[in-house]
């Protein structure tokens, strides 16, 4: 298990992750400052003025300094709705993931440890879950309830849904982690050590067990968080994802879209940018963490 | 020595009355995985058969080598396994059928050192915690500063430095892990330890000072050993009986000395020939591989036949009980004298 | 000329960005034909190293820093991927503790014993399998025939270990280094395949390097010992000498901390602290902490091997002088 000060010196010597670290630290802060920090709220529809869109970024000719990524169809400042946008994608992300983690890794736990039919069940309901694509499931779930309610509902609860949605597709890949870490951890002495006092099992398991799977599940959380941002911004630019008002990075780059050819580039361009280094930063940081927390790739000075 | 001479078939050891611990007639079967097709259901028998009784304050020592059914042994009395026939007594009350609520007071009793000291210590715990967690769980009466105090009694007793309880594993060798862990055995004051391979992991120079260790200890604390081993010049050293093991029978159980000086098994003699002597001369004639028999599918008879020097047709079709010998050796085999 | 000259060996690892930790300080030893050396120590004392060094197989970012390995008159460290690979399996054999390691599990026996032989000969399938059959009987596997298509898995490990054996003699080498190769095997089963190796070295005059922890396995086997002791050799001689009186204080707490030579009951010998790692090497004699012989010169000065012993204050001296 490699010690604190050996994570931070490996951090520190390595510029990939020093990079990847940093801008995320950037998107991370843009996003939770955004209401501080926006030079407009998108969303304040007392703010906009339609007379402001479509224009360019500053350092065109056309641009205007209030708007320096310039602005959308509904005169809404790109780099505003960047900084909301980015926030929401974030959450959404980060949600799922949680909602991922926690229902997998108590599965997980569970098959793990029990075994016998416990574990072959929960693993064929993952199996049968991973076959399914999550985007398949999303479009048919999210196309029935945006029918089903009207926009104003939908608008309410869309975070929520891809949430859930998202979360609860994807439980198979961290279930599947932790029961090979259980299953692996299970045979040690140190269980056996806590069966002989007598501890019953379901303490055995999260007291024991749980603590000592948990760094492959940190490592998969990364990039889960990446998967899902982007599976929100697919849903998004199909129409499926967050609602306009209340935009997404997807949602964004979907408004922008058929903008690209009458000239507004611009629009779709800069979410787009944004999103893609989010992406990477959380990709990089995540195989970063993967190879730093393998105990087989460890330096001896760790 | 004359048939007659040979006493009775033995009845198991001593009868139960001043025995710590005692199996009767214990079996541990294990059932093979297989093809949910097949109609055949293979049966691993771990044990067949074993009754050993131990006596307070003795370090009776279980021998055998790989696939002999030792560790099983220990498993099942210390109730990380259920036996699937027999009976286990601790104390004279049966154990093996006792629920968890009967049986935890028991377990303060009796305690487990394990083989691997990289493996027996909770990677994410402190030192401190690790050794608390029995005492918490076991004797919820004791306050804080008395679950205190006796982390540190133990600690102390084991040659564990104080400042250790703030420590986790990695940061120990492998010497000063196992020290750890007998010092977890001890912490709700035991009668009866197993102790499985508790120095095999280790460097020669340390095994040593472990051994020590656990000497001193029974001497201080009236202990009790079920000492599990493949070496037998530690058993000599160390255990005042021996029961030594094959293929999930025991085949000889005697007092060590007896036991060192005149084995009477062929397993145990060709054991005792195995062992490298310092004036060597032991390897000069090359044996071919002895075979050992399927587990699972067991021949009828002495389950030693294929290996054995002296076997005859009797051996492949009849098994030879535990019998008492005169000079207080049990023996199973049907020529032993 | 001796058969192997090990000269001054080196290996060393990097530690942090700037400074190598060595991990073998200076080892020199030599090896005639068809002798047999036991190289007995404790884990990180170095012995696998030497093992590994002896063929030029350290693993990066380990290195051999220093030395030269002579065998017959050309130094191994120096020489091309090509020449080498036509020492290590064919003049110079292997054999390591795990066999399942050795064997690949997804090819049968018979397939790597052929592939070990035309590695390094030009010789036909029959012809290899005629010698592979003949060397499997020799190493005492019942049914050699039937067992030539069995995988490594379905074999007990005993029978593993003398397939590795066989493999190992199948080129007929000059040398086997053996690092622990009965440790993982029952005490019977260590015994047979113990006295096999001895067998096969005796007849065929091959030279045997033992690496082991069992002081035991080493009396029974070998005719010469060096004890080593956080990467350098501390003492080496011919064992029955060695054995029966040591001359370097940790070799004679080694013997002394054998259960066989502790009176029943009593407390075994036991060389107090442990060896340090060689990350964190006290100056002078490593072994100066656990003496009780240490004196000021001890703890500053390594002290070099001089008639088989390093140590200034040798314990056949320590003793004449009381």
């Amino acid at each position: 298990m490699i010690s604190l000060k050996g994570f931070i010196r490996r951090f520190l010597s390595d510029p990939v992750a020093i990079a990847a670290g940093f801008v995320l630290l950037l998107l991370i802060l843009m996003a939770v400052l955004a209401p501080l920090i926006a030079p407009q709220n998108p969303y304040d529809l007392m703010q906009l003025d339609i007379m402001d869109s479509e224009m360019p970024p500053v350092w065109r000719e056309g641009g205007d300094p209030r708007f320096l990524l310039g602005t959308d169809a509904q005169g809404r400042g790109v780099l505003s709705t960047i900084m909301y946008g980015t926030g929401i994608s974030l959450m959404i992300g980060i949600g799922a993931v949680i909602v991922q983690g926690v229902l997998g890794t108590t599965l997980g736990l569970i098959a793990g440890y029990k075994g016998g039919w416990i574990d072959a069940f929960l693993m064929r309901l993952a199996d049968i879950q991973m076959s399914l694509s999550t985007l398949m499931i999303a479009i048919i779930v999210l196309a029935i309830f945006q029918a089903g309610f009207d926009a104003n509902t939908y608008a309410d609860y869309a975070i929520i849904m891809l949430i859930f949605i998202i979360g609860i597709a994807e439980w198979p890949k961290f279930a599947r982690t932790v029961r090979s870490s259980v299953l692996g951890e299970k045979n040690k002495e140190y269980v056996d050590a806590a069966r002989v006092i007598g501890l019953p099992a379901r303490k055995i398991m999260v007291t024991h067990i749980l603590p000592n799977t948990l760094t492959p599940v940190l490592v998969i959380s990364t990039i889960q968080v990446a998967e899902a941002i982007m599976t929100e911004a697919a849903l998004s630019f199909l129409g499926l994802g967050m609602p306009t008002d209340r935009p997404s990075l997807g949602s964004l780059i979907r408004s922008g879209f058929e903008f690209i050819f009458s000239g507004s580039w611009w629009i779709t361009l800069y979410p787009a940018i944004v999103l893609v280094v989010l992406i990477l930063a959380l990709n990089l940081l995540g195989d970063w963490l993967r190879d730093v927390l393998n105990p087989k790739l460890r330096r001896g000075d760790d | 020595m004359t048939d007659a001479a040979v006493t009775d078939r033995a009845a198991p050891d001593a009868p139960a009355t001043d025995a710590i611990v005692e199996t009767r007639g214990v079996e541990v079967r294990f059932a093979l995985p297989t093809h949910f097709l097949s109609r055949e259901k293979p049966v691993l028998h771990a044990l067949n058969t074993v009754d050993i009784a131990i006596r307070p304050g003795e370090s009776f020592c279980v021998v055998g080598e790989s696939g002999c059914g030792k560790t099983t042994l220990g498993r099942a009395i210390i109730g990380l396994l259920k036996p699937s026939a027999g009976e286990i007594y601790f104390n004279g009350q049966r154990i093996d059928t006792m629920d968890e609520a009967t049986r935890k007071p028991i377990r303060r009793d009796m305690q487990m050192v394990f083989q691997n000291p990289y493996a027996s210590l909770n990677p994410r715990r402190n030192v401190f915690e690790t050794l608390a967690e029995p005492i918490r769980h076991l004797m919820p009466e004791k306050s804080q500063s008395e679950t205190r105090a006796q982390v540190e009694e133990v600690l102390d007793a084991t040659g564990c430095d104080p400042s250790w309880q703030r420590k986790l594993p990695h940061e120990f060798s492998g010497g000063q892990r196992q020290r750890i862990a007998i010092a977890r055995a001890l912490v709700t004051n035991p009668a009866f330890i197993v102790a499985d391979e508790p120095i095999s992991a280790l460097d020669v120079s340390i095994q040593a000072q472990i051994l020590n260790l656990m000497s001193d200890l029974q001497d201080e604390r009236g202990l009790t050993y079920l000492f599990i081993t493949h070496d037998l010049s530690v058993v000599e050293h160390f255990g005042t009986r021996v029961a030594v093991m094959y293929l999930g029978r025991v085949m000889e159980l005697a007092e060590t000395e007896t036991l060192f000086a005149a084995p009477k098994h062929p397993y145990t003699q060709l054991l005792l020939d195995a062992i490298p002597r310092i004036e060597g001369g032991s390897f000069d004639n090359p044996k071919p591989p002895g075979e050992l028999p399927d587990p699972v599918n067991m021949p009828p008879g002495c389950p030693f036949t294929p290996r054995c020097a002296i076997a005859e047709e009797r051996c492949r079709t009849e098994r030879p009980e535990l019998r008492r010998l005169e000079n207080g050796a049990q023996v199973a085999c049907h020529f032993a004298d | 000329m001796a058969m192997l000259d090990i000269r001054d060996l080196h290996v060393a690892f990097p530690s942090g960005k700037t400074t190598e930790v060595e991990a073998l300080r200076g080892v020199s030893v030599r090896l005639e034909k068809g002798e047999r050396l036991g190289v007995v120590g404790e884990s990180g004392a170095g012995k696998s190293m030497l093992a590994f060094a002896i063929l030029n197989l350290i693993a990066e970012p380990g290195r051999v820093s220093k030395g030269e390995v002579v065998f017959h008159g050309e130094n191994l460290l120096e020489m091309s991927g090509r020449d080498i690979r036509g020492i290590r399996g064919n003049r110079i054999s292997m054999i390591f503790q795990d066999p399942m390691v050795t064997l690949n599990p997804v090819l049968s026996i018979g397939t790597q014993m052929i592939e070990t032989l035309k590695a390094h000969r030009r010789i036909s399938d029959a012809e290899a399998r005629k010698l592979y059959i003949a060397r499997l009987r020799e190493v005492a596997i019942p049914s050699a025939e039937s067992r030539m298509d069995a995988y490594p898995h379905e074999l007990s490990g005993g029978l593993r270990q003398r397939v590795v054996i066989a493999i190992a003699l199948l080129t007929e080498p000059e040398l086997i280094i053996a690092d622990e190769p009965t440790t993982a095997l029952d005490v019977t089963i260590q015994a047979e395949i113990m006295a096999l190796i001895l067998k096969l070295c005796r007849e065929n005059d091959v030279a045997l390097i033992l690496i082991t922890h069992d002081l035991g396995v080493v009396a029974e086997v070998t005719e010469r010992i060096m004890i080593m002791y956080a990467g350098l050799c501390v003492e080496t001689g011919p064992t029955r000498q060695i054995i029966k009186a040591p001359r370097h204080p940790y070799t004679a707490g080694l013997l002394k901390a054998l259960p066989q030579f502790a009176g029943r009951g009593h407390r075994l010998y036991q060389i107090p602290g442990s060896m340090p790692p060689i990350t964190a090497l006290p100056p002078g004699c490593a072994y100066h902490p656990r003496c009780e012989w240490a004196s000021a010169e001890c703890k500053v000065k390594i002290p070099p091997l001089e008639e088989g012993c390093a140590c200034f204050h040798p314990l056949d001296q320590t003793e004449a002088a009381s």
